[in-house]
C-alpha cells in the first residue's frame, strides 16, 4: 500500500528533498477527490492548503462579472495548485474546477508555515521550490499574452 | 546535420501546371488544397519539410510547405491560412483551377539522422502543416523510430487544424498526442496553456530524441530553449525558418537571414546553428 510519505516523497515537485523532510509534511497531508465539474476552491476564498496533483485535470479560471469564467491554465498530474497558502494575506486570487474527475494529496498551508517557521531549512527549500512554479508560470504566461498565433 | 534536397529535373525557375483536385476547410481561415500536375506527370518526390512556389495566376507568387503525405508524391498537399491578398486567392480557389508550381525547394527535416530515436515534433498554430509529412513518415515507418511525441500548441479549440488525424495518431502505438490552446472555452476539457507547458507531461527520452519544431519564430525561440533545459542537445533540436522567399534558388537575397539563405540553406536548420542569430535583434 502507497503511503503518504512515500507519494509526497515520489511527487515531482519533492524530487530531490532531504530524505527527513517528507517525514515532516506527512503530518499536514491528507487525500483529496474531486469530481468533475467541482470547484476545488473559489477566489477570495482563505487559502489554506494545497495540492499536489496525482491524477486529472484542473482548470485554473478568473471570473468577470457578466461573463463566462475564463480559464486561464489547465493543471494536470505532477503539477502542483494553489501557491496562496504561503503569502500573505493567504487569499485565493483564482478559481480552480476539477474538468476531470481529480485525486490529490492536500497539504495544510497552515500546518507547513508553522513547520516552515520553525525549521528554516525546510521553509527556505519550500521557497525555492515554489519560486521556481511561479516562475515558470510567470514565464507562461508572458509567452501567452503575446498571442503569438495571431494574424499579424 | 538536415538533409539536403534533390535537384529539381527541370527549370526551377519555370512554373508547372498543376489543377486543384480538393479544397478541404480546416478552420475559419486556413484550408487544405491538393494538386495534381495537369500533364498527368508525376510530381518531383518531395522530403518532408521542403516547400513550393506557387504561383496564383494574375496575383502572385509565395513559398507554402509541403503537408501531404511523401509516400503520395504524385498529389501535392498544402495547407494554407489566409493572411493577405495572395493567401486569399489561393484559399479561394476551386477544384479545377490552375495554379503554377515551382519546386520542392529546401532542406528537409532530419527524417534519417532521427531513426532508432525518439521523434518529438513541437508544433504551434499553423507551424503542424509542414511537420505533418514527418508524422506520415515515422508512421509508415514505424520500426525505424523509437517513440513519437506530438505536441500541438493553437490559439483556440477553433484553430486546431487536422482533428480527426490527432486523434487517429494518438491512437497508434508508441504515439502520444498533446494538444494545448492558449484560451479554452468552458467546454474545452484539454490542456490550457502555451505549448512548452506540454513538455513535462512528454513521454520520451531527451538524449535519444531528436526535436523537429515549427511555428512562429518566438514561439521557437521560447521551446528550443525549453528543450535545452529537458536534456535535449542543441544539435538534436530543428527549427523551420520563414523569410520572404522570391526565386526559391538562392539568386535574389530577399530571403537571407545572416550567413543563411532561408530558401536554400534551409528552412529546417539545426539549433545550434541559429541560435546566435535567433538573439539579433535586426534579423
Amino acid at each position: 500500500m502507497e503511503t503518504l510519505e512515500r507519494i509526497i516523497a515520489e511527487h515531482p515537485f519533492f524530487a530531490g528533498f532531504e530524505s527527513h523532510f517528507p517525514n515532516l509534511l506527512t503530518g499536514c497531508a491528507s487525500n483529496a477527490r474531486f469530481d468533475e465539474d467541482t470547484y476545488i476552491f473559489k477566489e477570495g476564498e482563505e487559502a489554506n492548503d494545497f495540492y499536489l496533483i496525482r491524477a486529472g485535470r484542473v482548470a485554473v479560471e478568473i471570473f468577470a462579472p457578466q461573463r463566462k469564467p475564463i480559464m486561464v491554465a489547465t493543471l494536470g498530474e505532477g503539477e502542483i495548485l494553489g501557491w496562496s497558502w504561503l503569502l500573505p494575506p493567504y487569499h485565493r486570487k483564482f478559481h480552480a474546477r476539477a474538468i476531470e474527475p481529480v485525486r490529490a494529496i492536500a497539504l495544510d498551508g497552515k500546518c507547513l508555515r508553522t513547520k516552515c517557521e520553525q525549521n528554516h531549512d525546510l521553509g527556505y527549500e519550500m521557497l525555492k521550490r515554489f519560486a521556481l512554479i511561479l516562475e515558470q508560470r510567470l514565464e507562461a504566461t508572458r509567452f501567452q499574452l503575446l498571442d503569438v498565433y495571431a494574424v499579424r | 546535420m538536415t538533409t539536403m534536397a534533390a535537384a529539381p529535373k527541370i527549370d526551377p525557375m519555370l512554373p508547372q501546371q498543376y489543377s486543384v483536385r480538393e479544397v478541404v476547410k480546416e478552420t475559419a481561415d486556413t484550408f487544405t488544397l491538393t494538386l495534381e500536375s495537369s500533364n498527368g506527370t508525376a510530381a518531383d518526390r518531395f522530403h518532408p519539410g521542403q516547400f513550393s512556389m506557387l504561383w496564383v495566376f494574375g496575383v502572385g507568387e509565395l513559398p507554402i510547405s509541403i503537408s501531404g503525405d511523401p509516400a503520395q508524391h504524385h498529389r501535392l498537399v498544402y495547407t494554407v491560412r489566409s493572411v493577405g491578398q495572395a493567401t486569399y486567392a489561393l484559399v479561394s480557389c476551386e477544384v479545377g483551377d490552375g495554379i503554377g508550381v515551382r519546386g520542392p525547394f529546401g532542406t528537409g527535416w532530419p527524417v534519417e539522422q532521427a531513426h532508432g530515436r525518439d521523434v518529438l515534433v513541437v508544433a504551434g498554430g499553423i507551424g503542424l502543416a509542414p511537420l505533418r509529412p514527418v508524422i506520415y513518415e515515422v508512421l509508415h515507418n514505424r520500426e525505424k523510430y523509437g517513440r513519437l511525441v506530438i505536441l500541438y500548441g493553437a490559439r483556440s479549440p477553433r484553430d486546431l487544424l487536422y482533428r480527426k488525424e490527432l486523434t487517429a495518431w494518438a491512437r497508434q502505438p508508441d504515439t502520444q498526442v498533446l494538444v494545448s490552446v492558449d484560451y479554452g472555452g468552458l467546454s474545452w476539457r484539454g490542456h490550457v496553456g502555451v505549448v512548452t507547458t506540454l513538455l513535462k507531461f512528454a513521454r520520451l527520452q531527451p538524449p535519444r530524441s531528436v526535436a523537429m519544431v515549427c511555428g512562429p519564430e518566438i514561439m521557437m525561440r521560447f521551446v528550443a530553449r525549453d528543450l535545452e533545459t529537458h536534456g535535449l542537445a542543441r544539435e538534436n533540436i530543428y527549427l523551420s525558418m520563414e523569410r520572404n522567399m522570391k526565386c526559391a534558388v538562392g539568386f535574389c537575397g530577399h530571403c537571407q537571414y545572416g550567413p543563411h539563405f532561408i530558401c536554400k540553406d534551409g528552412p529546417i536548420f539545426s539549433y545550434d546553428r541559429l541560435r546566435p542569430l535567433l538573439e539579433e535583434y535586426e534579423l
